[in-house]
């Protein structure tokens, strides 16, 4: 019997919380917004989003097989770097750019970098923000939502750029009934996923609450209250603030750089949508916070209970 | 005071409302109960046929042998004076004969020496056993430090030591009945079976030391324990059970003492120091058992649970009863034990060993199955943060770990590694199940010999300094 006996380091138990069903968490908090894309934006829609996971997933095992490191792809991650890439993209993205996209995000800035828990940016958004500079025509094509009159090829952002909410439905925009990519319109379908990742404790309120907060209180500033709530709820800046920036790797890990960091999102998106000459600036702010974590980090250190200054 | 974010209504629930203290929550984690025997009086197992008692049952000098083989001993016969200051007595917990006194390996991995006695069943007991005499703090002290007592509920602190303190330092007393490990359910027993013994330790605590409070503080998974306590206690003076928040690490020194005083024990500092004595509930009910009749501590309750067992229950087993006649008694395996734990599963130490004696602070046997032997396989950090926002001591275990890894003692120094009280919080929550217990353990041994070079360094230089300070002199002369 002796020679079965395992011997370890305490703790001898473990919570049921895994990667894999922080992922899975993930996924799920994104359905919502992947039924609205289907609803508003057609099966395209699906086919595009189902297509990144795939080529993500197969990136991810490949790259791994490739290198002869132990595979991850159970761990759901690339399957959720997949799909918020696809969430990120126009219904009318060619697949084959699409597919540039998804090697970009998980062997250029995941693998390259050491896997899983290794990369300084979110995959996701820095391929998108790759295609936005590569394929600027088919990335900027937005088509019209299904059900709304409005053939206006303008997205909400491009008319905010004027300074003002003239000509927007807040309603419109709330429900996802807007142009824009696949999953970034519908502020009620990522609230609600953004809700259930709290729910779940995936995510805590301190990055979306602070980044959203941070937007509409500058917003509030520069246009008034209309202008600060379509703001707010125009463009990708709940997809950014729920689902993007609130990445692990990517983000600081005390609660305090959490704080930090949300609102240098916040404050720099507000800049590039106000002064910038792109109409929409969430990707990059999260993108260059995403660079600054290192440093949050280190600002933010946690103060030892009874520790005593040296 | 510091930052973090628990979930929870901060406060502690007090017996008299007028002294609600208002603090915030340190960190911890919800973990599983499974108090499966908390209504499981203790049963005295048959007398073991050996029993093999180790010197070294405590934090400090080993006791030392003063039987030899062929001896007869009986039961709460001293077998071991104290080896030093910081040291406790052994005594027999069985009558019969000294066959030999050999060195073995502890379950921990030390090597202490262990008197070997074989039982003769009478279990007598020995003559010379006579109530000690406590008029006064010294008399008092040196009672606690002959009952052999030390740190029952884990820690195994030669008591003595602790209590000897200047009572004009003593502002608070506090009993510990957290018990926040999940499956042990001893200090339970001990409130509910030795309730007036606790009332006794606290009158005569309050006698000697004066502290402006006792508090007893339970977890407010124990309602039983709590009302029984708040009923014995209703008519004292200065006695307080706090109900405390059922959230692990609960019954941790520092963070009891802050959650029931508001007190906080600083770097390098004991609780004396904030102005504190803890002591474990079954840890001061031993030492008025002692006062009271004379016997020393020569056995102690044991609960066995988990996975593998048949029975879990609580029993009475002599020191030095090896754990295969413990978990015996209680009706054997169920399934095939994969791993043996002495102590709770969040700190308890797993041993292959089953011939392993019981000890003064073997607070449970836990035996489980394949299913919950096998450690998680790591995978990568993914800077969740979950072990940061959990660690009641507020320190950082993931970069603790990166810190190690990059070979940076200095970063452990800043990190404040060596206030883990490797609770194992950290570990538990952990998502990509990293070792992060074994870690800060490896991290402390590193900030240990970091310091210690620094040490040897910094007196070089004062040596070469002082050197060429002489030499200067000597020219100048």
């Amino acid at each position: 019997m002796n020679e079965n006996m395992i011997v370890s380091v305490s703790p001898h138990i473990r919570s049921n919380d895994t990667t894999q069903t922080i992922m899975r968490d993930v996924l799920i908090g994104l359905v919502p917004a992947v039924i609205v894309s289907v609803v508003f934006f057609g099966l395209r829609a699906l086919l595009v989003e189902l297509f990144c996971v795939a080529v993500c997933v197969f990136c991810e095992w490949l790259f791994e097989r490739g290198m002869k490191r132990p595979n991850t792809i159970s761990d759901l991650s690339a399957a959720v770097t997949g799909l918020m890439l696809a969430m990120n993209l126009p219904v009318r993205i060619p697949l084959w750019q699409a597919a540039i996209g998804c090697v970009v995000a998980i062997i250029v800035v995941k693998q390259l970098f050491g896997g899983i828990g290794h990369n300084f940016a979110n995959p996701a958004l820095t391929a998108r923000i790759v295609m936005f500079l590569a394929f600027s025509s088919t990335m900027a094509t937005w088509t019209a939502p299904n059900f709304v009159d409005a053939v206006s090829s303008a997205t909400p952002l491009e008319i905010l750029k004027t300074g003002s909410a003239e000509g927007l439905n807040l309603l419109h925009l709330f429900l996802g009934a807007a142009g824009g990519s696949l999953g970034e319109t519908s502020t009620v379908a990522l609230l609600a996923g953004g809700l259930y990742m709290m729910f779940r404790k995936v995510i805590s309120w301190h990055i979306p609450v602070t980044y959203i907060g941070t937007v509409f209180l500058l917003s509030l500033l520069k246009g008034g209250f209309t202008f600060a709530v379509a703001e707010i709820f125009a463009g990708s800046l709940f997809l950014c603030a729920f689902f993007m920036a609130t990445d692990y790797v990517t983000s600081p890990h005390t609660n305090k750089g959490r704080l930090m960091y949300a609102f240098g999102c916040g404050l720099l998106t507000c800049l590039i949508r106000f002064y910038g000459s792109y109409p929409e600036g969430a990707s990059f702010a999260v993108l260059l916070m995403n660079i600054l974590t290192p440093y949050i980090n280190r600002w933010s250190m946690t103060k030892p209970f009874g520790g005593v200054k040296a | 005071m510091h930052a973090g974010i628990t979930v929870r209504v901060h406060s502690v629930i007090w017996q008299k409302e007028e002294t609600a203290l208002s603090i915030k929550l340190l960190h911890g984690v919800r973990v599983p109960h499974r108090k499966n025997t908390a209504e499981s009086v203790p049963v005295r197992i048959p007398t073991p046929k050996t029993v093999t008692i180790p010197m070294s049952m405590n934090i400090g000098a080993p006791a030392k042998p003063v039987v030899k083989p062929g001896d007869t001993v009986k039961v709460g016969q001293m077998i071991g004076e104290p080896g030093g200051f910081v040291s406790s007595p052994v005594y027999s917990g069985v009558s019969g004969t000294v066959k030999k006194i050999d060195d073995i390996l502890l379950f921990h991995g030390a090597v202490s020496p262990a008197v070997v006695i074989e039982s003769d069943g009478e279990q007598t007991p020995y003559e010379g056993l006579a109530a000690p005499e406590v008029t006064d703090l010294d008399s008092f002290v040196e009672a606690v430090r002959m009952s052999g007592v030390v740190g029952l509920g884990g820690a195994g602190f030669p008591t003595a030591v602790k209590l000897k303190a200047d009572p004009a330092k003593v502002d608070f007393i506090c009993i510990n009945g957290a018990e926040c490990e999940p499956y042990l359910t001893g200090d339970t027993r001990t409130m509910l079976d030795d309730t007036d013994l606790l009332v006794e330790g606290i009158a005569m605590l309050q006698k000697f030391y004066s502290p402006e409070k006792v508090i007893i503080g339970v977890e407010d998974n124990k309602p039983k324990a709590i009302a029984k306590l708040r009923e014995a206690t209703k008519e004292m003076d200065g006695v307080e059970v706090a109900a405390l928040p059922a959230l692990y690490p609960q019954g941790g020194e520092k963070v009891l003492i802050y959650h029931t005083t508001g007190r906080i024990v600083e770097e390098g500092k004991l609780p004396l120091d904030a102005g504190v004595i803890v002591l474990n509930t079954t840890t001061l009910a031993t030492i008025v058992r002692y006062i009271r009749t004379g016997m020393p501590l020569t056995e102690r309750r044991i609960t066995v649970d988990g996975s593998a067992v048949r029975n879990p229950m609580n029993v009475f087993a002599p020191i030095g009863t090896p754990l295969r006649d413990v978990i015996d008694f209680t009706g054997g395996f169920k399934s095939d034990p994969r791993k043996i734990i002495l102590g709770g599963p969040m700190m308890g130490i797993a041993t292959t060993d089953l011939d392993q004696p019981v000890v003064k602070n073997t607070g449970a046997i836990l035996c489980f199955d394949a299913k919950d032997a096998e450690p998680p396989a790591p995978t990568p950090c993914i800077k969740c943060g979950r072990c940061v926002n959990h660690c009641p001591m507020n320190l950082m275990p993931t970069d603790i770990e990166r810190a190690l890894d990059l070979g940076r003692p200095d970063l452990l120094k800043e990190l404040k590694v060596n206030l883990c009280i490797e609770c194992g919080c950290c570990a538990f929550v952990c998502p990509a199940k990293r070792p992060l217990v074994q870690v800060n353990k490896l991290a402390k041994i590193e900030l240990n010999n970091y310091n210690k070079k620094l040490k040897a360094e910094a007196e070089a230089r004062a040596a070469k300094e002082a050197a060429k300070n002489e030499g200067k002199e000597a020219n100048a002369e």
